[in-house]
């Protein structure tokens, strides 16, 4: 059993308030998933710019001096913004792909949990409330949010275990369920070079939408798509730079509402995740259909 | 009238106060606020009153009813009237999965579309869904009878025994020993009274209705279906 939650923000009504509606949602999840909790928020893309979000195994470890390290290498400007155990690194787009390569092979001693113009994305072992409290969730605004409380089944409870997972720019992905045939889609996605870290069957759901996106298809063709290739029970919930997919197994083996107002669009694996939105009492709240991709996109 | 805000009682209190009820209880109307989607609200009430929902309701709303009519004015999670026993349970909005599983009597009423599995393994109850109905409902279902307005699902009526199913709309595909029936005119009039009962009144005719029963193939062991078993 996991929990998940998202917000997709039709417009600026809400987006200071994105955080704090998504900590709460979160919060209500904890009997689903008290194992772990993780989020990925959307803020607005940056011009020429890309976000890192790092993470670090120790407590008090000091990504400034790793930032001024990686400035150096790169001879380009690196802000760095310390939340708990994560920094967000902030540096031109230019410079995104060889910071990636260095951080890599310089600094095993953090995960490069995320890379994009918008997202930034902090997961951690514990109960969601405090998960949500340490990096002070409920301060971050933005333009839409995944969020997802852990029960593990199919890998081990670890931070980097731990929803949403990250393979390519601005893309995330949760997941409640588990895949039977993942062991054999990584070693394809590998031969694709599509590199899957852990162990966890839901980065490998994660890098095979990163995959055929890659391909050229859109979020809502990639679902599509997976409904084909992944074998197993799963409701995902995935966000890009300016999209919110939901996407539920042939058997709607797992829970999923989704309600949709004028202002957004929720989802929630009970309703009980959402009862505490504004207007939550005029949505259209209904139950998305198996093997049904539903998928929102924002005006570029 | 006993009103019950859930925002500021909490739900073991009032299911304790429905569980407490005599037979002859004057408390005869009850209203529930803010459920909130919470899960278990007003389950296993064993008296005859009128229980009001006010919000979407969690999983298993109304479980194990007897003789109470719940009515839930909004949606309902899993399980809604799970082995109800007798009474009514009637929600305005959609139902999740397993809407009215195992139940043996009373009648449930679904305002709009039911999700998978409705009415699996029912054993004697009546549940009318005005809108559509998803997979593998009546499952394995016994005895009872399941009305769909809208469409069913995959799979209707897999593994049937003894229970009636009558669909308006379209059947996505049959289950295992699941068959169309003939409907006669005592058909008609059972499905005429089970429409009023759900309070259809008018332009649905039950002659626009099919009628879906176990073949009872399956019903014992053959060697012949072995590899159906």
């Amino acid at each position: 059993m996991c929990g998940i939650a998202g917000l997709f923000l039709k417009d600026e009504k809400h987006s200071a308030a994105l955080g704090r509606m998504l900590s709460e949602m979160l919060t209500v999840l904890s009997d689903r998933g008290p194992d772990s909790a993780g989020f990925a928020v959307y803020g607005t893309p940056l011009a020429g710019g890309v976000k890192l979000t790092l993470r670090a195994r120790e407590a008090a470890y000091d990504f400034a001096a790793l930032a001024e390290q990686l400035a150096a290498h790169l001879g380009a400007k690196v802000e760095v913004t310390t939340r708990a155990t994560h920094a967000v690194f902030t540096l031109g787009a230019e410079d995104a792909a060889a910071a990636e390569v260095w951080l890599r092979a310089n600094a095993p001693e953090v995960n490069l949990f995320a890379s994009g113009r918008a997202m930034e994305l902090y997961k951690e072992v514990g109960l969601p409330a405090t998960v949500s409290q340490r990096f002070d969730l409920p301060s971050m605004a933005g333009s839409h949010a995944v969020g997802h409380t852990r029960m593990a089944t199919e890998s081990a409870v670890t931070t980097a275990g731990a929803h949403p997972f990250s393979t390519g720019p601005d893309q995330c992905l949760v997941h409640n369920g588990s895949l039977s045939n993942h062991c054999a889609l990584r070693r394809n996605l590998q031969k694709e070079g599509v590199g899957v870290e852990t162990e966890n069957d839901s980065e490998v759901a994660a890098a095979y939408l990163t995959w055929q996106m890659g391909r050229g298809m859109n979020l809502g063709e990639a679902l599509e798509a997976s409904l084909k290739d992944l074998d197993g029970f799963y409701t995902f919930v995935v966000g890009t730079e300016q999209g919110f997919g939901v996407l539920r197994d042939p058997i709607a083996c797992k829970p999923a509402v989704l309600a949709e107002t004028e202002a957004y669009v929720a989802f929630g694996s009970e309703y009980r995740a959402l009862a505490g939105l504004p207007g939550i009492e005029e949505a259209r709240v209904w139950e998305p259909e198996p093997a049904t991709v539903y998928f929102w996109e924002r005006a570029q | 009238m006993s009103i019950v805000d859930l925002a500021a009682t909490p739900l073991r209190e009032l299911n304790a106060a429905l569980h407490a009820l005599p037979q002859d209880t004057n408390d005869t109307q009850w209203t529930i606020r803010n459920p909130r989607g919470q899960h278990a609200v007003a389950v296993g009430i064993d008296a005859p009153i009128a229980v009001e929902i006010e919000g979407h309701v969690g999983y298993y709303c109304a479980g194990m009813n007897q003789q109470a009519s719940v009515t839930i004015k909004g949606n309902a999670g899993v399980g809604l009237a799970e082995n109800m026993m007798s009474g009514e349970v009637r929600v305005t909005g959609d139902a999740s999965q397993s809407a009215g599983a195992t139940a043996h009597g009373g009648t449930l009423v679904i305002g709009g579309n039911a999700s998978a599995r409705c009415g699996i393994s029912l054993k004697g109850a009546d549940i009318i869904v005005k809108g559509n109905v998803g997979h593998m409902s009546a499952f394995m279902a016994q005895a009872g009878n399941l009305v769909v307005l809208g469409d069913a699902g995959e799979a209707l009526g897999d593994s049937l025994y003894e229970a009636r199913l009558y669909v308006r709309g379209q059947v996505a595909s049959l289950g295992a020993d699941c068959v169309e029936k003939e409907m006669t005119d005592a058909h008609k009039a059972q499905l005429a009274e089970l429409l009023a009962r759900a309070g259809v009144n008018g332009g649905v005719d039950p002659g626009d209705f099919r009628r879906y029963g176990s073949a009872r193939e399956l019903y014992h062991f053959k060697i012949d279906n072995v590899s159906a078993y």
